[in-house]
């Protein structure tokens, strides 16, 4: 019997740097550890070089300053890395698409940028896309729906690749919300300063979830689902929220997000 | 300055929109616009190709812009008209103003023109005396309410039918009080009896234009109930306001603008009416004005030439943004507080009131992106938003709370050990306070969040010290 959760992979070890992000490291360490599993199944040599935040809410608040000292240092920290791959299509978005841009005037860190993003990927669409995985041999018993983050989907063209490998798991029965490409309105400090239209907008998320009578809503990225099961469990829904990493790698067996332990001390 | 910005209130106006039912019954209406653009794409095989078209038109016109205007000029001259160039609202409103007055003018009709509404031009040719009248349904309706547009193509967007028969009950006092006014085609009905009547009295007409040709000296506008050309065709004048950058260079080139404009704007493959304007009646024409005359206005933008907001001045105008915009959906036009909301507005209306007044609105986007994604000029809006949120930051006109939280965020994401200390501890005592439920109802500091919904509780070791944990620090 194969421990391995996940077929298809090349033969070659990379080395790969995970970039964790501060929401998963700090507020849920399993979509780190799922990550690593599926990498590591995948054949991956999984590294996790010192690391703190990729500097994306202050180059959206305008501090392009702190966000390039940020971006310098999370280039330096995965220097070695063949691949740098992150949990997030946000964070993603900023390590991909934005670092090229914090250095316009500054040739050399410019070309570090260029190679950095060129070798950092989202972790779904690096499964797929670039390790060639195909499916995952894994149980998940319920009916899920996946929420396409807005940086994921618009700034990576991620898309159909974790749909494809949802497919692929036992027992999941996978169904689409009617606005799924429509935004869940966290944007990050958006959720803080506008916390009334974020809410409004969060709520029209929730009653699309609800409407596709899912159990579990899915998607790549943490601030999306924190504030999605937030706004499910303050209206009393037992629909529950994880990151789509967990479930691939067959981690989806402890509480949910903003569930508690069982038997936590009561 | 023109219509007065309430912008600077701008949460005080998302909480009004929010808490306003009726208007968020309306605006499920705005929804459809979506999928009815997504069709029109889909039913097109070079839609994609059409934009980057569109897109390089317009760069082409912006980057030789003095040069097309002088050509259109010429152009219009040639066929008999007169061009005026405004470089603020209060010139523009003088010469429209008289021009009216010039010819004597008791009543001018107008066709639809969010430029008309920038300078606020209707109070200005009131006060001279002279009754304007909006002749596109949407825009009557709201000037029988006295409000200003909510969407820049569908400026009654936020008001219900039920809403029109109250107001057109008010207004059109002569007509029988006991007559059937529940369906919307009698509505339609009534609107376009009272204004035939305003038409044919019409001294002098005002058109805004979608598009000006240099090529020919003609101006296009496109409408969906033919109310432009009646109200270009049959008063004595015709004047146009437009702004610089709807120039394009040839007919060819608004004939491609065309073709992503109805399709962006309500998934129609063409509006209703397409018309061409180029000059006053010649001799032998069966009919149209003896006067005609195009007023340019610049109002800031030729200051964003060359600068990195170049790249709005592509907009068309088409509305595609704000229909996709999940702030514009959840609040209407009118909390945005100026002449254009939508991300469309929030990248425009700094750049003509200035960032103090008109800050808040680049900040209030999630940066979702489906803007920029549908937009038929390709105008990067959540990148030039964020230029605005850097020019505030400049200028130390950021929020202080914000500043400092993220100071302090800072301070310690340039220190990865002091960070993982830092992270760790926080980490562990919210996972141990929010451990029994999982998450909070209410935190300190947390309150923009947990106002509206949980949050969760921290799982407990961050992540980074439980790797370390296991495979050492090097690892």
């Amino acid at each position: 019997m194969t421990m391995n959760a996940v077929e298809g992979a090349g033969p070659r070890p990379r080395r790969v740097g995970l970039f964790v992000t501060c929401l998963v490291d700090i507020m849920r360490p399993t979509v780190g550890f799922a990550a690593v599993k599926l990498l590591e199944d995948a054949g991956c040599t999984v590294v996790v070089p010192a690391q703190t935040c990729c500097g994306q809410p202050a180059y959206n608040s305008g501090d392009r300053a702190t966000a390039a000292r940020l971006a310098r240092q999370a280039i330096t920290a995965f220097e070695d890395c063949d691949h740098v791959v992150v949990p997030s299509g946000s964070c993603g978005g900023m390590l991909i698409r934005h670092y090229p841009e914090l250095f316009a005037g500054e040739p050399e860190m410019a070309a570090k940028a260029e190679r950095f993003a060129s070798k950092t990927h989202e972790l779904v669409s690096f499964l797929t896309d670039v390790l060639g995985v195909e499916r995952v041999t894994v149980r998940f018993d319920g009916t899920v729906a996946y929420h396409d983050s807005c940086s994921s989907l618009r700034e990576l063209g991620v898309k159909a690749q974790p749909r494809r490998l949802l497919a692929s798991v036992e027992g999941l029965s996978l169904v689409e919300l009617d606005e799924a490409e429509t935004c869940c309105g966290f944007g990050g400090l958006f959720a803080a300063k506008y916390g009334e239209l974020s809410n409004a907008i969060v709520s029209r998320k929730a009653d699309d979830i609800r409407k596709a009578a899912a159990g579990t809503v899915l998607a790549g990225d943490l601030g999306c689902l924190l504030n999605i099961a937030g706004k499910l469990q303050r209206a009393g829904s037992a629909v529950e929220a994880r990151h789509v990493a967990e479930v691939l790698a067959g981690m989806a067996d402890g509480p949910a997000i903003g569930e508690p332990q069982k038997g936590a001390g009561r | 300055m023109t219509a007065v910005a309430t912008t600077p209130r701008f949460k005080a106006n998302v909480h009004e929109a929010l808490t306003d039912v009726r208007l968020q019954g309306a605006m499920t209406f705005a929804r459809n616009f979506a999928g009815r653009r997504a069709a029109a794409a889909e039913r097109l095989p070079e839609f994609e190709a059409l934009r980057d078209s569109a897109r390089a038109i317009k760069d082409h016109t912006l980057a030789h812009l003095d040069l097309y205007l002088e050509a259109y000029e010429r152009k219009v001259v040639e066929s008999g008209g007169h061009v005026h160039f405004a470089e603020d609202a209060e010139a523009a409103r003088k010469i429209v103003v008289g021009l009216c007055k010039g010819l004597g003018a008791k009543s001018v009709t107008k066709g639809k023109s969010m430029i008309s509404e920038e300078i606020g031009l209707n109070a200005a040719i009131e006060a001279a005396g002279i009754e304007a009248v909006e002749t596109d349904l949407g825009e009557y309706i709201i000037q029988l309410r006295h409000e200003t547009p909510s969407h820049i193509i569908a400026p009654a967007i936020h008001v219900t039918a039920r809403d029109v028969e109250q107001d057109f009950r008010k207004a059109h006092r002569e007509l029988p009080p006991e007559r059937d006014l529940s369906r919307p085609e009698q509505l339609l009905g009534e609107a376009r009896g009272v204004l035939r009547a305003k038409f044919l009295a019409a001294d002098a007409g005002i058109t805004g234009a979608n598009f000006l040709i240099a090529e020919t000296g003609a101006s296009v506008i496109v409408t969906n109930e033919g109310n432009g050309d009646l109200t270009q065709i049959l008063p004595r004048a015709h004047i146009v306001i437009a702004s610089i950058e709807k120039i394009v260079p040839t007919l060819e080139d608004a004939a491609q603008l065309l073709r992503v404009l109805a399709r962006s704007a309500t998934g129609q493959d063409a509006s209703v009416y397409t018309t061409f304007s180029t000059g006053p009646r010649r001799a032998g024409d069966p009919d149209g004005p003896s006067e005609y005359h195009v007023v340019l206005l610049d109002n800031g933008r030729s200051a964003m030439l060359g600068g990195e907001f170049e790249d709005m001045l592509r907009c068309i105008r088409c509305g595609a943004c704000m229909n996709h915009c999940p702030v514009y959906q959840a609040v209407g036009g009118h909390a945005y507080g100026w002449v254009y909301p939508g991300p469309m507005g929030a990248v425009l209306t700094p750049s003509l009131i200035g960032v103090a007044e008109g800050g808040q609105l680049p900040n209030a986007s999630t940066f979702c992106g489906r803007c920029e994604e549908v937009c038929p000029v390709r105008i990067p809006l959540p990148k030039m938003m964020r230029h605005w949120r850097e020019r505030e930051f400049a200028r130390g006109l950021s929020p202080a709370p914000q500043r400092f939280g993220l100071g302090a965020w800072a301070f310690f994401a340039a220190r990865p050990a002091l960070y993982r200390f830092a992270t760790g501890l926080a980490a562990r005592a919210l996972h141990l306070a929010g451990r029994r439920k999982g998450r909070f109802a209410s935190a300190p500091l947390a309150g923009g969040w947990t106002r509206y919904r949980d949050l969760a509780a921290p799982q407990g070791a961050t992540f980074q010290s439980r790797w370390r944990a296991k495979n050492g620090a090097v690892k």
